[in-house]
């Protein structure tokens, strides 16, 4: 509330001065640093997967398990950031407005798998669905295999993209405040009204920044889905997954094709994170 | 009773309405709560009580002989090792960027700026298949390297370079928006004042960031003791060497022995956890202290 900064207060803070003697090598180092530590392994990878020509690269990308694993990846991607989107806008919902006894637990809850291993998270899932664990007997019941199979690597990228929607809707949440949608109340809206046409609407530039990030750390996935799902050639077998085979198998050019194309995805998504967040910053903060 | 009070009184009044008059109808608001619950409950709080009581169930005395065996503690500590001191090299150089990000204009800075979250959207696998074509002993600049006897992949510098990697974006995005919204004005008139720019930094600067640069390092440093995908190709997992943690619990697990890697998750949770908690704290105190 303190905070008053229209667009004419935004500037002087951005307010920036072209570096001079001393500190023109202060951004010399800076900018040599992100490249050597950034930009070169970046250029090593295209040199790695394009060493040996257009031909072996294109054969090695459209080679069916390739194909295959770059989909499962799409799909468990897709998949985990839609879970994640709806029901962690529930979770940042709850965290802002609701108050209840045991409610900084579930604060806390939400930022666990960020202090979380990879392998760690896979390996929860092992102990709970594996054999003997606390809830094979229910999914056995049920028919659904969740140990080296799809459902459980999915829920290994659930919990490891879990934070991001949360954490970034939480703030957002906690700007816009509710004075607009009690406004939607006293017209009779319903709850459900007025937080689809209040509150989201509002919100939507920090919930596709939490969702991009989602997406991106479900993408990426390895360590969790490596432990789940037992590595079944075209079958529970993610691009991450590929390439550590690709790797292991003496197979570069299928390794480096693959990490290309996911770092190429990465790229276009850090695009829209910096999109995203940009929005976020313009109209939330000013 | 509340609700009706609430919404006529809005009704009167010409002024915006009251906050309570937002809170969702009993149902809707008990809904809601519920799936939060069981969301988090479900997804984060049972699989974490199936590693405690998996690392506990054969008692203290177990839990701590697979803590302190050679092969754990020796990975325990390189992992701590390792993180403290990319830690410390990102405090720096994170500090550094945001600075100059936050103060100066020069061509390709909008480009830095967009660069820092690259770690964050490339898959850790993928870093570290990058980190090996480049220093590895197929690469361009490793084939260079080992003729001169500095090994980067297999070796520890290798881990330290993927860390490095991994945890660039933390502390330049925990500190860049303090300095975005830092008061200039403190700054310049040190200047006028006649202080030289490093002691403005020193005295003026510095401790205003100093939270947010605590931010950051603690959530490298958590972030830096999970780190599995990059390490795992980059290591050479040379037990004693080169295994940090992460990759010693992936060998227990498949090696069949649930109940170390049990325990050593416990441990690298915890700590990491600790730290966490530490970052909630820290940014929480400003919050409350400005209303």
């Amino acid at each position: 509330m303190a905070d008053v900064a229209g667009p004419e207060a935004a500037d002087p803070r951005e307010r920036r001065t072209r570096p001079r003697g001393i500190e023109l090598l202060l951004v010399a180092v800076v900018v040599g640093y992100a490249g050597i530590l950034l930009v070169g392994p970046l250029l090593g990878l295209v040199w790695g997967a394009l060493r040996g020509g257009a031909g072996p690269f294109w054969r090695a990308l459209t080679h069916p398990e390739a194909l295959h694993a770059l989909k499962l990846t799409l799909l468990l991607g897709l998949a985990a950031t839609a879970i994640n989107a709806v029901l962690g806008t529930c979770a940042a919902l709850v965290l802002v407005r609701d108050d209840f006894r045991g409610k900084r637990v579930l604060n806390g809850l939400v930022d666990l798998p960020l202090a979380t291993s990879p392998v760690i998270a896979g390996f929860m899932l092992i102990l709970l669905f594996g054999r003997g664990g606390w809830l094979t007997p229910a999914v056995e019941a049920l028919g659904v295999p969740i140990v080296f199979a799809v459902p459980g690597m999915l829920l290994a990228t659930v919990f490891v993209s879990l934070p991001f929607v949360t954490r970034e809707l939480v703030p957002v949440l906690e700007q816009i405040g509710t004075e607009s949608e009690s406004v939607a109340y006293t017209m009779g809206a319903s709850p459900w009204t007025a937080f689809w046409r209040i509150t989201l609407p509002a919100a939507r530039w920090g919930l596709l920044y939490g969702v991009s990030l989602t997406f991106a750390r479900a993408i990426g996935e390895f360590g969790a889905v490596l432990v789940v799902s037992g590595s079944i050639a075209g079958l529970t077998e993610t691009a991450t997954l590929f390439v550590y085979r690709a790797l292991d198998e003496r197979n570069p050019v299928g390794a480096h094709a693959v990490a290309l194309v996911l770092a190429l995805f990465s790229f276009v998504l850090l695009l829209g994170m910096e999109f995203f967040r940009r929005r976020r910053r313009r109209s939330y903060r000013s | 009773m509340t609700p009706a009070a609430g919404s006529a009184s809005a009704a009167t009044a010409p002024a915006p309405a009251r906050k309570d008059a937002a809170v969702p109808r009993p149902w809707g608001r008990w809904g809601l709560r519920a799936t939060a619950i069981a969301y988090l409950g479900l997804a984060v709080a049972l699989p974490l009580a199936a590693v405690v009581e998996q690392g506990f169930s054969a008692g203290l005395r177990e839990f701590w002989r697979n803590v302190t065996g050679p092969a754990a503690a020796d990975a325990l500590q390189l992992t701590l090792l390792m993180a403290a001191i990319m830690t410390a090299v990102n405090v720096v150089f994170g500090v550094a960027t945001a600075y100059v990000l936050a103060r100066y204009e020069f061509p390709g800075r909008g480009l830095l700026n967009g660069l820092v979250d690259l770690p964050f959207a490339i898959p850790t696998l993928v870093t570290g298949l990058m980190l090996v074509v480049l220093y590895g002993p197929a690469g361009f600049l490793g084939r260079w390297m080992e003729g001169r006897g500095i090994q980067v992949i297999f070796a520890r510098p290798g881990i330290l370079l993927a860390l490095l990697f991994v945890c660039y974006p933390f502390v330049v995005r925990s500190v860049q928006p303090v300095l975005l919204g830092a008061e200039r004005s403190e700054e310049e008139a040190a200047w006028t004042l006649g202080a030289s720019r490093w002691k403005t930094f020193w005295r003026v600067t510095l401790p205003e960031i100093l939270p947010a640069v605590l931010t950051g390092a603690l959530l490298c440093f958590a972030r830096a003791l999970g780190e599995f995908g990059s390490i795992v190709i980059v290591a050479g997992n040379i037990p004693g060497r080169t295994l940090t943690a992460p990759v010693y619990i992936f060998g227990e697990i498949e090696s069949q022995n649930p109940r170390s890697a049990s325990a050593v998750s416990i441990v690298l949770l915890t700590i990491s956890f600790v730290m966490l908690l530490l970052v909630d704290a820290y940014s929480r105190r400003p919050k409350a202290a400005g209303g």
